[in-house]
C-alpha cells in the first residue's frame, strides 16, 4: 500500500541510521585521553604554584613543599589507620546519607503533596537549607551528648532539606501537560504519582540528591572535628590530631583524601545524572556523544 | 439562539447528490436536523447548552455559553474556531477533566481517549512502554499487555519502534505512538486536540490517512478540534464553526463524502474557502 510505504520511508529517513552506536576502541580511548588531560594539567599546575609558594619561603617554618607533603601521602597510604579512617567516615557517611534520605523524600512527598503541610513547612524547609548545619552541633551534643548520634543528627539536619525541596520542585515542575495525558489514561492518586510524579520528577530529585550528599559530607567531617567519640578515629579525627601535633604534612594528607572521595563520590552522581538525562533527551547530543 | 448567529445546518447526508452541500440559513430547522439525526443513529456525545467560565467577579471568563452538539457514533466531527474559542475547553469538557458551568455533557458512558498537539508521552519510558503503561492503567493483566501492546503499534505502523525513546522519534511518530496510546484506553471516542499542528504537510497528509483507515478499522467516533480549515474540510462528516469569545456554535457544515478524499482536491478547497469566509466574519467581529 502507498501510504505504508511513504510512511515507512519517512519514518526512516527521520530516525536516520543508529548513529554513534558502534564506537570504535580508538576513538574511545582519544574521548577517554580528552577527558583526562585537562584534569591531569589542573593538578600539574596546583602543584607547581605550591612548589613556588613554597620555594618563596612564605610561612617557611610550617609549609612543607609538596616534595615532602606527597611521600607523607604516600607513606600513610602503607599503613592500616588511614584506610580504617575512610572506613569509619564512608561508613558514617553512607547511614547518615540513608537517614537523610530517607526523611527528606518522605517530607518532601508528603509536602509536596499535602497544600496546608506545604503552607506549613515550605518556607521553613528553604530556611533550614541555608542554614550552616555546624550551627547545630551545641543542639545535638546537648541532645545526644556527644557521639554517633549526634553526627547523625546534623546530617540529617544538613541533607534532608535540600533532598526534599529537590523532590518538591520535581513535582512542581512536572509538565502539567503529562498529567492530562495521565488522567485521561485513568492514573489517579497514588498510581497518578506512581507512575507519573515521581518518575517526571525524578531529574529534579537527582539534583537535590546531589546537593544532600555534599550537605550530609560537610557536616559529617565538621562533626568528626568537633565530637569526640570514643573508638576508631575518622578522617576528621586524623585531622585533629595531625592539628594538635601542628603536623602539616599529615593535615594536607588527609585533606587531599576528601578532596579525592569529594570528587569520586560527585563522579558517580554526575554520571547517574547524565544517564537520566541521556535516556531522557535532555542532552544535547553533540555534546552527549 | 441569538441574532446574528446564523446557524447553518446541512441537509440530510444521504441526500448529498451535489459536490458540495450548500450551508442554507436555519433557525428551529437546525435543531429539528439534529433531532432527526440523532434518530438515526446512537448518539456517542451530546452538549446540551453547555457553559463554562473561568474564574470570579471582574476577571470572571466565559470560555463556553450555550454550546449544544451532537455527534453520531461512528462520525467524525471536525471543530473549527479561532483563537480563544473554547476549543480545548470543550475537549476537556468531553474528556471530564473538567466539569461545566452549566448545561450538560453526556458520552453515555463510554471509553473516552484524549490526543493533544503535543504528544505527550513519558519521556522516560520507551514507545512500547507508553503504550503499555495506558494498558496497565485500565488493569489489562501483564501477558495481553504485552500483545496488545504489539498490536498497538502495528496498528500505528510502528512495530520496530517500540524500543525507541520519544526523543529517538520524529514528531509524527511520537504522535502516532501517542494515537497508539489514546487506542490502548479501548476509547469508543476519541478527542483530538489539534493532534497534526505540529507536523510538517507532508508527514500531516499521511497521518490524515492513517488516521481515516484507524478509524474505519475500529468505528471510532471523533471530535477533532483544528484550527486548520483544510484539514477540517478533507477529514471531516461535520465541521461545526465555534464564535470566539466567548465560544458559541454560529455554523455547521455536513461534508459530503465521495470516495477518499484528498486534501488537494477542489472539493476540500471549496469546502475550506467557505469555512475560512465564515472564520473571517468572525473575526471581524473582533475587530471594532
Amino acid at each position: 500500500m502507498a501510504t505504508d510505504q511513504a510512511l515507512h520511508g519517512l519514518d526512516n529517513l527521520e530516525v536516520g541510521p543508529g548513529a554513534g552506536r558502534g564506537v570504535s576502541s580508538g576513538r574511545a580511548a582519544r574521548k577517554t585521553w580528552a577527558a583526562t588531560w585537562p584534569k591531569l594539567l589542573a593538578v600539574l599546575l596546583v602543584l607547581a604554584v605550591w612548589q613556588v609558594v613554597h620555594l618563596s619561603g612564605w610561612k617557611k617554618l610550617v609549609l612543607k613543599g609538596p616534595g615532602t607533603v606527597l611521600p607523607d601521602l604516600w607513606q600513610m597510604a602503607h599503613h592500616a589507620l588511614i584506610w580504617q579512617a575512610i572506613g569509619v567516615t564512608m561508613q558514617r557517611a553512607a547511614l547518615g546519607y540513608v537517614l537523610a534520605l530517607i526523611f527528606g523524600t518522605v517530607i518532601g512527598m508528603l509536602v509536596a503533596r499535602i497544600p496546608p503541610l506545604r503552607a506549613a513547612l515550605g518556607s521553613i524547609i528553604t530556611g533550614l537549607q541555608t542554614m550552616p548545619s555546624i550551627a547545630w552541633y551545641p543542639f545535638a551534643i546537648i541532645l545526644f551528648t556527644a557521639g554517633t548520634d549526634a553526627i547523625l543528627f546534623v546530617m540529617i539536619m544538613g541533607g534532608a532539606p535540600a533532598i526534599a525541596n529537590g523532590l518538591i520542585t520535581g513535582v512542581d515542575y512536572t509538565p502539567p501537560i503529562l498529567l492530562r495525558a495521565g488522567r485521561t489514561m485513568g492514573l489517579r492518586g497514588l498510581t497518578l504519582y506512581r507512575y507519573l510524579v515521581l518518575p517526571a520528577s525524578l531529574p529534579a530529585y537527582m539534583a537535590g540528591l546531589k546537593q544532600g550528599w555534599a550537605f550530609a559530607w560537610r557536616s559529617l567531617i565538621a562533626g568528626e572535628l568537633i565530637v569526640s567519640i570514643i573508638g576508631p578515629p575518622g578522617l576528621g579525627v586524623l585531622l585533629n590530631t595531625d592539628e594538635s601535633n601542628l603536623d602539616f604534612a599529615g593535615t594536607t594528607s588527609v585533606i587531599i583524601v576528601l578532596l579525592l572521595i569529594g570528587i569520586v563520590v560527585d563522579m558517580i552522581f554526575t554520571k547517574a545524572d547524565l544517564a537520566v538525562r541521556r535516556r531522557r533527551g535532555l542532552l544535547d547530543p553533540a555534546a552527549a556523544t | 439562539m441569538r441574532v446574528g448567529n446564523d446557524r447553518v445546518t446541512p441537509p440530510p447526508r444521504s441526500a448529498g447528490a451535489s459536490a458540495l452541500s450548500e450551508p442554507m440559513l436555519a433557525g428551529q430547522a437546525g435543531l429539528a436536523n439534529q433531532a432527526g439525526r440523532a434518530g438515526e443513529r446512537n448518539i456517542a456525545v451530546e452538549l446540551a447548552e453547555v457553559s463554562k467560565a473561568y474564574g470570579t467577579g471582574a476577571s470572571r471568563l466565559l470560555a463556553l455559553d450555550g454550546v449544544s452538539l451532537t455527534v453520531a457514533d461512528g462520525e467524525f466531527v471536525c471543530i473549527i474556531g479561532a483563537s480563544g474559542c473554547g476549543k480545548s475547553t470543550l475537549l476537556n469538557l468531553v474528556a471530564g477533566l473538567d466539569k461545566p458551568t452549566g448545561g450538560q455533557v453526556d458520552t453515555g458512558g463510554r471509553r473516552v481517549g484524549l490526543m493533544f498537539q503535543e504528544p505527550a508521552l513519558f519521556p522516560w519510558l520507551t514507545a512500547g512502554r507508553n503504550v503499555e503503561l495506558a494498558l496497565r492503567a485500565r488493569g489489562v493483566p501483564r501477558t495481553p499487555r504485552r500483545e496488545q501492546t504489539r498490536e498497538l503499534l502495528e496498528t500505528v505502523r510502528l512495530s520496530g519502534f517500540a524500543d525507541k525513546r520519544p526523543h529517538e522519534l520524529s514528531g509524527g511518530m511520537r504522535q502516532r505512538v501517542a494515537m497508539a496510546r489514546a487506542l490502548a484506553l479501548d476509547a469508543d471516542v476519541l478527542l483530538m486536540d489539534e493532534p497534526f499542528g505540529a507536523l510538517d504537510a507532508m508527514t500531516r497528509d499521511l497521518l490524515h490517512e492513517e488516521l481515516e483507515r484507524i478509524c474505519a478499522e475500529r468505528t471510532l467516533t471523533v471530535l477533532f478540534v483544528t484550527h486548520n480549515v483544510r484539514e477540517a474540510a478533507r477529514l471531516g462528516d461535520r465541521v461545526i464553526v465555534l464564535s470566539s469569545r466567548p465560544g458559541r456554535v454560529i455554523a455547521e457544515y455536513e461534508v459530503p463524502r465521495h470516495g477518499p478524499r484528498r486534501i488537494d482536491s477542489t472539493e476540500v478547497a471549496q469546502m475550506a474557502g467557505q469555512l475560512t469566509d465564515r472564520l473571517r466574519e468572525e473575526m471581524g467581529r473582533h475587530g471594532n
